[in-house]
């Protein structure tokens, strides 16, 4: 009869570091305020208007 | 809790899209929460959405990249990537069955009474050339005498843009029906062709288009969240390939990139609780040992 063994799988966490370290340098770049200012704006090409 | 997740879809697809003074201020949401990453896939130019599209945006900096580096600033998309990598990270494709507005759309569409039909397995790779060509290459490479490039999948491709942006546009603003051309008309026959194919398969777009899905899909083997199987416990009944929306075998495939957690396998098909919801290695849901087995 096998025992099951519970173990903690730790590659999401590294994965969730690694996207997060990302994150961090794409705030430090002020890159947050561009993204902002493009959602804030109708992209009409984007939408097959014009 | 096939009902609970459908109240999910629709609470996710009023929240991504909460904005509902529209028609009186005359142009969409321009308030800070559109700083937030949508999960889902869900067009940032629609009049109600309050978040921005992981992968409008992240077009929208790589065919800038070199028009921005010449001014000095350093876009090159590692915000918007770091927050669709985190959210993969996580969830993955449980997002896809969860919180994604377009899929909400064509798991109704679905609903409608006809004939059904399957989606070849190989086209799914579709996808991640969508991803890698449409949304990373393209904008990328092809650029104007400007150095700008152009957002090829939202442009050419992309029917939820079309549903949630294109057509209220011009409802919303009737002088724009003026510049309509070849191009509105193609993502107009895009759209009606998934609408159709949605009719008949389960989730088309999802499976064979959707660069956002093809993103999450790639966490699928590492994520926080995942189905376990138990194959000890598992009779190979083949009930959980009868019930799967997107033709897994579950029992065969428990990793699958396909899988968008709709846990309809967990919890109306599996007689023998083969099937069970982990977080980082540990069950949380669905974990009943076999009454012969030891105790953990």
């Amino acid at each position: 009869m096998k025992q099951e063994t519970l173990r903690l799988r730790k590659t999401p966490f590294v994965l969730l570091g690694i996207f997060l370290v990302l994150w961090i340098i794409g705030i430090s770049l002020n890159e947050p305020h561009r993204v902002l200012e493009q959602a804030k704006s109708i992209c009409l090409e984007c939408i097959g208007i014009g | 809790m096939e009902l609970a997740r459908k109240w999910v879809q629709a609470l996710w697809f009023f929240l991504a899209n909460g904005f509902w003074g529209f028609p009186i201020t005359g142009t969409i949401y321009q308030g800070p929460l559109k700083i937030i990453c949508s999960p889902g896939l869900n067009c940032y130019s629609c009049p109600a959405a309050t978040s921005y599209c992981p992968i409008g945006s992240l077009q929208q900096l790589l065919l800038g990249i070199r028009f921005s580096l010449q001014n000095g600033q350093y876009f090159f998309g590692s915000f918007v990537l770091g927050s669709m990598g985190m959210l993969g990270a996580v969830f993955g494709r449980l997002i896809c069955g969860w919180a994604c507005p377009f899929g909400f759309f064509q798991e109704l569409l679905y609903k409608i009474p006809s004939v059904k039909i399957s989606i070849p397995t190989r086209l799914r790779w579709l996808k991640y050339g969508f991803l890698l060509l449409f949304v990373i290459i393209l904008p990328l490479v092809l650029v104007d005498d400007f150095a700008m490039g152009k957002p090829w999948f939202c442009k050419f491709i992309c029917p939820a843009g079309t549903l949630e942006a294109g057509i209220p546009m011009l409802i919303l603003f009737p002088n724009l029906r003026l510049t309509v051309g070849w191009l509105y008309l193609n993502k107009l026959i895009i759209l009606a062709g998934f609408t159709v194919w949605s009719v008949l398969a389960s989730r088309p777009f999802c499976r064979t288009t959707c660069p956002l899905g093809a993103f999450y899909a790639l966490f699928s083997r590492y994520k926080l969240i995942k189905l376990k199987f138990n194959e000890d416990n598992c009779t190979k009944c083949k009930a959980c390939h009868k019930v799967c929306p997107v033709e897994i075998k579950f029992n065969e495939t428990p990793n699958s990139c396909e899988c968008v957690y709709c846990l309809r396998c967990m919890t109306e098909a599996c007689p023998s609780d083969a099937i069970s919801v982990e977080v980082a290695g540990y069950p949380i849901f669905g974990n009943k040992p076999k009454k012969n087995n030891m105790p953990l």
